[in-house]
């Protein structure tokens, strides 16, 4: 039964998903966090903190770590298959047969107009993340860690991966 | 040897790539383009197209279908794993470590500490979803569509992965006919037929 859940939280962000990993954040999100209730929003963030400040593709380390946490090595495996298998057999078939459909603007229509849904997603798992804080942590230690991080990331293009080690480094010491 | 280089191709992309799959796509064009030359330009970009069409993570998606191309289903399976195996295996070693610990109050801070900066990629990730949707739909289209997903999803509790099959069907379903937005794509169509 476990691995039947973990296999459909994961198939489901699989194939609606537009756009690459990242898009399928808030959609893992709300399956893993809303729907099974195995990881609060507390857990979610700090998985995705560590996922963003380690390498490689960002669909499969959440799926491989949500199922191994879930249903061991087995329901590591089966959460990444259920990521990765069901859109690379379309890719296959599909570019095999269909090279000839790439330019269809019918095509670039379907990635355009789930954009803004995807960004509402986004959108809301960072305000619920902002508020999560502000009511752990308090509302300036937030705020700074806000501007500060933000500043870091976009206007001086630290690497993430330094940024949250930065971030991490400084809750030890003074959120301790 | 073939299988060898399929997989050392692949784990440097892993390995290297910040910022989950779609960053790491210049790293895979580098292997597989410009070293080991399983595919020309062309090729490249059509696949990158049609993985970009496709749902589900792009890196895996082209891992798989070179891997498959290049030398059949073990290469398939050997691409795919190279790129994803190395870093879940670091993550659940980092992060079962960590939630062994989860109890001490630095852990605690450390956590605590990470929660906004989290919400800050996810912000910025966001405002590249909005950016994207302008470039394509324009500004009112975007903020109709962000508007309405909000009232549904927030407020009516539909499941996503629904409202985003209705938009996928409706782009099928919809005859194509031109948008408002003439700053891109329209002019080259209706001043050709001229």
């Amino acid at each position: 039964m476990i691995y039947w859940q973990v296999f459909l939280a994961f198939f489901i962000p699989g194939i609606v998903g537009y756009g690459g990993g990242p898009a399928s954040i808030p959609l893992v999100e709300n399956e893993v966090v809303d729907r099974y209730g195995w990881l609060t929003v507390q857990d979610f963030s700090e998985m995705l903190a560590m996922a963003n400040a380690l390498p490689g593709p960002i669909a499969t380390k959440m799926a491989g770590y949500i199922g191994f946490q879930q249903a061991g090595i087995l329901g590591s495996v089966i959460g990444v298959f259920a990521t990765v298998a069901p859109s690379l057999l379309f890719m296959i078939v599909l570019l095999s047969v269909l090279n000839k459909f790439k330019d269809s603007p019918k095509v670039k229509k379907m990635t355009m107009l789930i954009r803004p849904t995807i960004a509402i997603l986004l959108g809301i798992m960072a305000f619920s993340f902002f508020q999560t804080s502000y009511e752990n942590t308090g509302l300036w230690e937030t705020i700074f860690l806000i501007v500060v991080s933000f500043l870091l990331l976009e206007k001086l293009k630290v690497h993430p991966a330094f940024v949250i080690i930065g971030a991490l480094s400084f809750g030890a010491i003074f959120l301790s | 040897m073939t299988q060898w280089h399929i997989f050392l191709a692949f784990f440097r992309v892993g390995i290297l790539g910040y910022g989950g799959g779609p960053s790491s796509i210049p790293l895979v064009q580098k292997e597989v383009v410009e070293k080991y030359k399983w595919l020309n330009d062309e090729d490249f970009a059509n696949t990158l197209a049609l993985g970009n069409s496709l749902p589900g993570p792009i890196a895996t998606k082209m891992a798989g279908y070179i891997g498959y191309r290049v030398a059949g289903v073990v290469g398939m399976l050997n691409a795919i794993l190279a790129t994803i195996l190395p870093t879940i295996v670091i993550m659940i070693i980092l992060l079962t470590f960590l939630s062994s610990m989860s109890d001490k109050p630095w852990v605690q801070g450390m956590t605590q500490a990470v929660i906004p900066v989290v919400g800050v990629m996810l912000a910025v990730l966001t405002y590249d979803f909005l950016k994207k949707a302008k470039g394509g739909l324009g500004w009112t289209l975007t903020i109709v569509l962000a508007v309405v997903s909000l009232g549904l999803i927030e407020w009516l509790g539909i499941h996503p992965g629904i409202l985003i099959a209705v938009l996928l069907i409706y782009a099928i379903a919809k005859p194509t006919k031109k948008t408002k937005d003439q700053d891109t794509e329209i002019p080259q169509e209706e001043g050709q037929s001229i």
